[in-house]
Formats: structure tokens, sequence, C-alpha cells
């Protein structure tokens, strides 16, 4: 393991809910990792705990299956070897380029620097710029300096935080391709803090979700994706509806039909089934009881919102080319590859 | 990598200890003199104390008293007038006067003395010269030395404090509240009155509180004038009558008026933002004034111009012209050696001890270190002459207890350290503002990637502020050295045997009368004071 968090937690005094609690998470070498969350779910706390720039109140972090934090104890952030990158990307404005890279490399042979340096630049596609300054630089390039200048001390773990918000989305999207394939090339072990799922899914190979402060999964994105253990993290990876249903034999009954009950809920139960947008494919029926509501075209999706005769509204993704008029009366097919449901008194206090 | 085992406890509480430690010494050297200064007004009175106040103390009250209010009233009429006339209307050279009425603040008040005595008594040049037109005796000329002389010549001086705070605050205020008032039907008159200058008196009054700091401090005018105030009296009981007590106690009822002023300047101050936009607010719409009024405007702000400034130098550069073949000699390398080096060194530790103070403040900004950092920075409120005092007593103690206990020969009093401790207490402040802007300005982002990068420390502040804060820490630099060379009276008591600049040379020259033989210095004074008002002028929201 290359960080290993056991029970940590972390209070601020100003605040009455804990910043981080009870968090134990585990990060292998070579693996990315995200932690995804809203804003004051602790993410950020988390990477700064690792990065040293807090000490926990509870709890131990281990690096290299080293301890580096108890409460009271921490070894300061310039002893840890641990590469972080800014949002802002914090790069020195009085340096080039060069020796921004080259700043965190001070204990080595003049030579040894200078080969590094190379190296880094070829790295991040910057051997042009090396005698550039930040500011004479685009955001995406400045990007690519502080993720350099983190990477060229070879340290043991990167934290990324929220590394990609200040790009525009084009820009976004090709950072977050660039960065991952430097990091996979480069066999980086790294932490990601992103409040945006799809950002979540495509870099990570695990993905810790927070929430209040608390870890509330921790999984492949597949994994949380598809089967969510809380309602939180179903609402908060994905569009998500849920559909109330009763468990009766081996069937879960909902208005939507019969699904196969493979959740842990017994006769009688009452549950909320989630239903994500892809699990709904619609046909227009002139006996249909569904009425599609609205539509919005995404490019490479139709989404609709359809009303069903309970009132109750799901959505549904739909082909690019499958345009249907509102008003459409329709017949929903469901399929679900899993089927995710939660106690309906656990969802209502969730909705509460 | 360390393991953590090899940490101690207590180790993340050492840097804050060193760190501390070093700001609680420079607060230390701040509040020594003021303590031991103001521990006085406790002490038995002694005779020359009583002789003092049966003859010296009701005089120079009512001097300090007329001389303030006088200040306060010259430099607020003047200050926000042309704060007004150049910040909200057009007239012809306006752009000129924006930045020219700042230059008197080159000139140190006690040259600008000197000057309008030379020209205005009875055998300065104008007398003579009405003299020569008119017969030999004038029906009547207004007398300089006077109260009212004094008073016109700090105030003019002193005036560019309040107008730099007043046009900052009509700058920043805009048109917006200005035009909102003429729509509900104000005149420019009444808009002026009932809006802009309510709007601006926090900086109007912060502005009159620093003058007339300055004027309480100010020893070199009033001794030209032979007006006594506290500065000179307090001169006077330590090298007339040889009584440092007697000299401490009139240095302690000073350093309360002061702190008067420094209560108030603080109370007021207190909600005021620099704008930072003062260009950007440039650009709104100015009220338009008839030719007359133009023409009004113009003759106000050159008739300032003139008497302020041009005038002055002028007649120093005459004086300095007829005299400088014979009086200009090597006694004057020394006169500007002196200066210079004491000047730089001054600086030197100056903005040494703010970076400390700075930069320990952004490592561990807790609740003990931020009021350290306040009380190191109180010292732009003691004057020169108390702080002379107040740094010579304990210097002399600690003398004496060097001697009896160790039989040492190094004494501590009348050396250069002595001096430099009196300046650096005196202009700490002057440099702690730019430094502690430009240390503000950097993201704390900035230190956290360094120190992930393995640099803390020193060495951070080596190689990643000093050189993102380079434009402050030298603008501070700058600040002090030319305070420095302008500085009179700390340098006047405290300098030791043979360190003669040329502010001493102008206050000898200047008490034997010899206008022209005290121009020359002068010019060089003056010269160096150009330098901060360009550095001003060049970030025109900071504050000087």
């Amino acid at each position: 393991m290359i960080i290993e968090l056991i029970h940590v937690s972390k209070y601020y005094p100003q605040s009455t809910s804990p910043a981080a609690f009870d968090i134990s998470l585990k990060v292998k070498k070579g693996e990315i990792l995200a932690l995804l969350g809203p804003s004051g779910s602790g993410k950020t706390t988390v990477l700064r705990l690792i990065a040293g720039f807090e000490s926990p109140d509870e709890g131990t972090i281990l690096l290299k299956e080293n301890e580096v934090s108890q409460p009271g104890v921490s070894l300061p952030p310039e002893r840890r070897g641990v590469g972080m990158v800014f949002q802002d990307y914090a790069l020195f404005p009085h340096l080039t380029v060069e020796r921004n890279i080259s700043f965190g490399l001070i204990h080595m042979s003049h030579d040894d620097r200078k080969k590094k340096v190379s190296d880094i630049l070829a790295l991040v596609g910057l051997s042009d710029y090396r005698n550039r300054y930040p500011h004479e630089l685009s955001g995406g390039q400045q990007q690519r300096v502080a993720l350099g200048r983190a990477l060229a001390p070879d340290p043991a773990v990167i934290l990324l935080d929220e590394p990609f918000s200040s790009l525009d989305p084009d820009m976004c999207v090709r950072m977050r391709e660039d960065v991952s394939s430097i990091l996979r090339e480069t066999g980086s072990t790294a932490i990601l803090v992103t409040h945006d799922h799809e950002e979540a899914f495509s870099m990570a190979d695990k993905v810790a979700l927070l929430n209040n402060g608390r870890l509330e999964q921790h999984g492949t994105p597949e994994n949380i994706y598809h089967t969510p253990l809380t309602p939180f993290a179903a609402d908060f990876v994905g569009k998500a509806d849920f559909i109330p249903g009763v468990v009766q034999g081996d069937k879960l009954m909902t208005e939507i039909g019969c699904l196969e009950n493979k959740t842990q809920f017994t006769e009688g139960d009452e549950v909320m089934v989630m239903i994500r947008p892809d699990d709904i494919d619609l046909r227009p029926e002139e006996e249909g009881e569904a009425i599609i509501l609205d539509r919005q075209f995404r490019g490479s999706e139709n989404h609709y919102r359809v009303r069903l005769s309970s009132g109750q509204i799901v959505h549904s993704s739909q082909h690019s080319v499958a345009v249907y008029p509102n008003g459409l009366k329709v017949d929903l097919q469901i399929q679900m590859t899993h089927i995710v449901a939660f106690d309906k008194k656990e969802m209502d206090a969730y909705l509460d | 990598m360390t393991p953590l085992s090899s940490i101690t406890k207590a180790s993340p509480h050492r840097s804050v200890d060193r760190w501390g430690l070093a700001v609680f010494l420079i607060a230390a050297i701040v509040c020594i003199p003021l303590g031991v200064v103001l521990s006085s007004l406790f002490t038995v009175h002694d005779e020359v104390w009583t002789h003092l106040v049966e003859t010296t103390l009701s005089h120079v009250l009512i001097n300090t008293f007329f001389l303030t209010l006088g200040v306060a009233i010259g430099t607020s009429l003047i200050g926000v007038g042309l704060a007004w006339l150049t910040a909200a209307t057009d007239f012809p050279g306006r752009r000129f006067f924006d930045w020219a009425l700042m230059l008197p603040m080159a000139i140190p008040s006690y040259v600008t003395a000197f000057v309008a005595i030379g020209l205005l008594d009875f055998t300065g040049s104008i007398q003579t010269m009405l003299r020569a037109a008119f017969g030999k005796h004038l029906p009547w000329f207004p007398e300089i030395r006077s109260t009212g002389g004094v008073i016109l010549v700090m105030t003019l001086t002193l005036y560019p404090y309040v107008y730099l705070l007043a046009r900052n605050a009509f700058l920043s205020q805009g048109r917006l509240a200005l035009e909102a008032a003429q729509s509900l039907g104000h005149g420019r008159w009444s808009g002026f009155f009932r809006v802009a200058l309510p709007m601006a008196r926090p900086w109007i009054v912060g502005g009159v509180m620093l003058a007339l700091m300055e004027t309480l401090s100010d020893f070199g005018a009033v001794s030209i004038f032979n007006y006594d105030t506290f500065a000179t009296a307090i001169y006077q009981a330590w090298f007339g009558f040889f009584s440092i007590s007697a000299a401490s106690q009139l240095a302690s009822l000073l350093v309360l008026l002061v702190f008067v002023l420094l209560l108030i300047e603080q109370r007021v101050t207190a909600r005021v933002r620099y704008t930072t936009d003062v260009r950007g607010a440039d650009h709104g719409i100015r009220i338009k004034l008839g030719s007359v009024h133009q023409g009004l405007a113009l003759s106000f702000a050159s008739l300032v111009f003139s008497i302020a400034f041009l005038i002055p130098v002028l007649q120093l550069l005459i004086w300095s012209y007829a005299i400088v073949k014979e009086d200009l000699d090597l006694r004057y390398l020394g006169y500007l050696g002196h200066s210079l080096s004491l000047a730089a060194m001054a600086a030197l530790l100056t903005v040494s001890a703010v970076l400390v103070l700075v930069y320990a403040k952004r490592l561990h900004n807790t609740a003990v270190l931020r009021w350290l950092v306040r009380f190191a920075t109180l010292g732009y409120a003691l004057p020169g002459s108390v702080l002379a005092v107040g740094v010579f007593i304990p210097l002399a103690w600690f003398d004496n207890q060097l001697i009896t206990l160790f039989k040492s020969p190094v004494i501590l009093k009348g050396t250069l350290l002595a001096m430099l401790l009196a300046y650096l207490v005196r202009f700490l402040t002057v440099a702690h503002n730019p430094a502690e802007s430009a240390i503000k300005r950097i993201s704390q982002h900035i230190d956290e990637s360094a120190r992930n990068l393995g640099c803390s420390g020193v060495d951070m502040l080596r190689r990643v502020h000093l050189p993102m804060m380079k434009g402050g820490v030298l603008t501070a630099f700058v600040l002090v050295f030319v305070d420095v060379m302008k500085e009179m009276p700390i340098t006047l008591m405290t300098r030791p045997f043979g360190w003669d600049t040329l502010a001493i040379r102008i206050y000898e020259m200047t008490s034997e009368g010899e206008w022209e033989r005290a121009a020359l210095p002068a010019i060089a004074i003056v010269l160096a004071g150009l330098l901060p008002i360009f550095f001003l002028m060049r970030d025109p929201e900071k504050k000087f």
C-alpha cells in the first residue's frame, strides 16, 4: 500500500460537524483514486490531511507503510515526498517553466537535474517552452507545468485538487485525457479531488464517495454507478429515479412492472427501486399509459421526461435519432442489469 | 523518509518558537523605549522639571495647541480643496497638478522653514527689494517669525497627506453617488457638501491626523522659528539643562498627545478601504467648470504649487549657486557619505526586521503573533525626539550594568547601534506597509506548493517569497532610506561623535542664520525625497 488512512477524523473548532469522520481508505501503487463529493463533503480536507497541511484529530495515516500522521504529531509536508497540483496551479511566477520544474530537485547533482528536467518537459510536451514564464502560457500549458513540477521529484503519490475546474469545458476534457495518460505512463499513484462524477469515472480506478465528511462508498466507478449503497450515492453519480415497490414472493412489484428481487429485502417490505435513464426504453403505443412530457436533445442522445399513470415522473435516454413529440403515449420497456432498492423510510429521510 | 517516531511531540512547535522569538524581540525593541518614556510619568519630579513647569510648560502647551489647530485647519482646507479640484473637476493643467501637488512632500518642513524665513524676514530678499523700491520704512509687512508663519510652513509641507487620501476617496466614490444626488435636485456645491465630503470624511480625518502627528514630532522647522514645542523643549532639557529625566517627562506628555491622535486615526480609518481601481475610476465624467471657475481653480493649484514647491526649490538653487564655489569642499563628501551610509544601514536593518515580521505572521498566523506585530509597528507614532530619549535611557542603564558587572570597556550609548535602533523603531511601520501588502498578494497555495516540493522556512523565504515581493521590498527600502536622510532629531541627539550628516549640516547652518549655506545640503535631501514620490505615482493605490 502506498497510502493508508485508518479511522481518520478531523474537526474544525468553528464548525459543529466534523470535516472528516472515521475515514479508512487504501490506495495501491499505480492506482488512481478519485475523492468525489459535493462541496463541503470533506474531500479537500482528506487531501490536505494526506499532504500534511492538516493533522488528524483521530486516526493514523501511513505513507509507504510509514506512519506520517497521528493526533498531535505530523510529519511536515516538506518532508513527506508528496506531490500536489493545485486548482490555481500555484506556479512560481518569478521562475521559468524549466526552473519551476527543477524547484524540488535541489538536492540532485547538476547533471541529474538537467536530465530529469528534460525528461519531464518531454513528458508533459513543453520542451519548446522551457524558458517561458508562467504568465506567457495558456491555462492548459500551466496545468502541465504544475503536473510536471509535482512529478519531477518522483513523489510517492500525486495529489490533484480540482485540477480542471478553472479550465473551459473543451480544454477540460482534453486535459483529463492528457493528465490520465501522463499519470499512467509514469505509473504514478494519484489521488484526485473532484465534484464531477464524470471526471471521477473517466480518470480513476477507484472512487471514494464522500458526503458530510463521511465515506459513503468506496469502489470501482462501475460498482458505484450500478450498485450504489445509499440513496445519496445513487443520486450523486448520475441521474436516477426512485419508484415505490413492494416485495411479493421473489418479485419486486412496481408500477413499471415485476422485477426480480435480487435485493436484501423480504416479503412485504416497502422499498424504492432505483432506475437510471438508460434502463428505460420507450415504445410509442396508442394504448400506452405513460405520456412523454418533454425532450432534451443532448447530441449523442435524447433525454425524455415521462409521466406514468400514477403521476410519477421518470427519465429515459434514447438514441440520438429517436425523436417523439410531446404528449405522445408510450409503453415503457425496462431492461435492468442491476436491481438496486432502498428502504422506503431511508429514502424518505434522504429526500427530506 | 523519516519515520514519524523520530519526530518528538514538541517539534511542530519548535519552529513557531524561533519565528515567534524573533518577532517578540523586534516588538520589545519598539516597546522598551515607549515603556521607558511612559514610566517617567510616574517618577518623582526633580528640580529641573519643577523649573520647566514654572517657566516653559504652559508656553509649550499653548504653542502646541495653536500649532496643531492651525495645521489641522490649513491642511484640511488646502488638501481637500485641491483633492476635489483634481479628482472631480477639469481645468487646464489638471493632469500635471494631479501629481505635482504631491511634490511638496519631498521637501522636509525644516527646509521650507528656512527658505521662508530667508525670503520673508526683515533682512530677506523680498523686504530688502521692497525697501529699495518704496523707501526705508515699509508701512506693514507680515511677520514671518510668528505663530502664523510656523502654521503656514507646516501646512505647506503637510497638506499632501490630506490631499493624497482625500483624492483617493473622491476618486473611489465615483461619480455615481454624486450624480444620484444631482438627480435628486442638489446642485454642484450642495452635492459636494452633502454627499462627496461626508463620504470622504474617514479618509480626510485620517490624513489630518497623520499631518498632526508629523506636526507634533517636527523638530527642525519649529527650532528654526524658535517656536517652542515639546520636541524642542525635550532637546533643551537634555542638551541645555543636561536633565535626561526632565526630557523624558516632557517626552511622556508628548507621547500621550500623539496617542490621542493615533487613537482617532485608527478609529476613523478602520473602515477605510483603499481602492485598487483608482485608474478605472479616473475615467468617470468630470464636472465641467465655467471659464471663470477654471481660471480660479488653475490659480489656486498654481499658487499652492508655487509657494510649497517651486519657489522653495528655485530659492535653494539660487542660494546654492551663489555659494557653491566657496562652500562645496571635501567636508560635503563626509556629510553625504554619512547620510547615505546611515540611510542604507537603517533601511537594510529595518527591511530585514520587517521581513521577519511579515513572514513570521504568514507562517504562524496566531493571535499572539498578530498582537506582537501590531506593537512592533507602533513606532511611527513616536516622535524622533521622544525616541532619542527612549533609546538612550535603557542603553545607558545597560552600559552601567556592563561596566559595574564586567568592567566592560564596551559602551553602547552614543554608538551607531543606538542610532540605528532608534531609526528602526521610528521607521518600521513605513517599511511594514508595502512589505505586508506585497506578501499578502502571494497566494497561500504558493507556500503549499513550495512545501510539497521540500522547501520551507528561511529557504522558502529566499527562494519563493523574497523574489515575488521584490517590488514591495524595494519600495520599503527606498521609503526608509529617504526618511532617514531627512530625519533630524534622532540624528542630532544620538549620533556618534563626528557623524555629521546633511540634515545636521542644515541644522547647524540654520541655527546660525546662514540660509545660503544650508541650501546646498537641502538640495541633496530634496532630490532624494523626490524618489518615493515617483514610487507613489507608479502605484497610486499605495499609501506612503
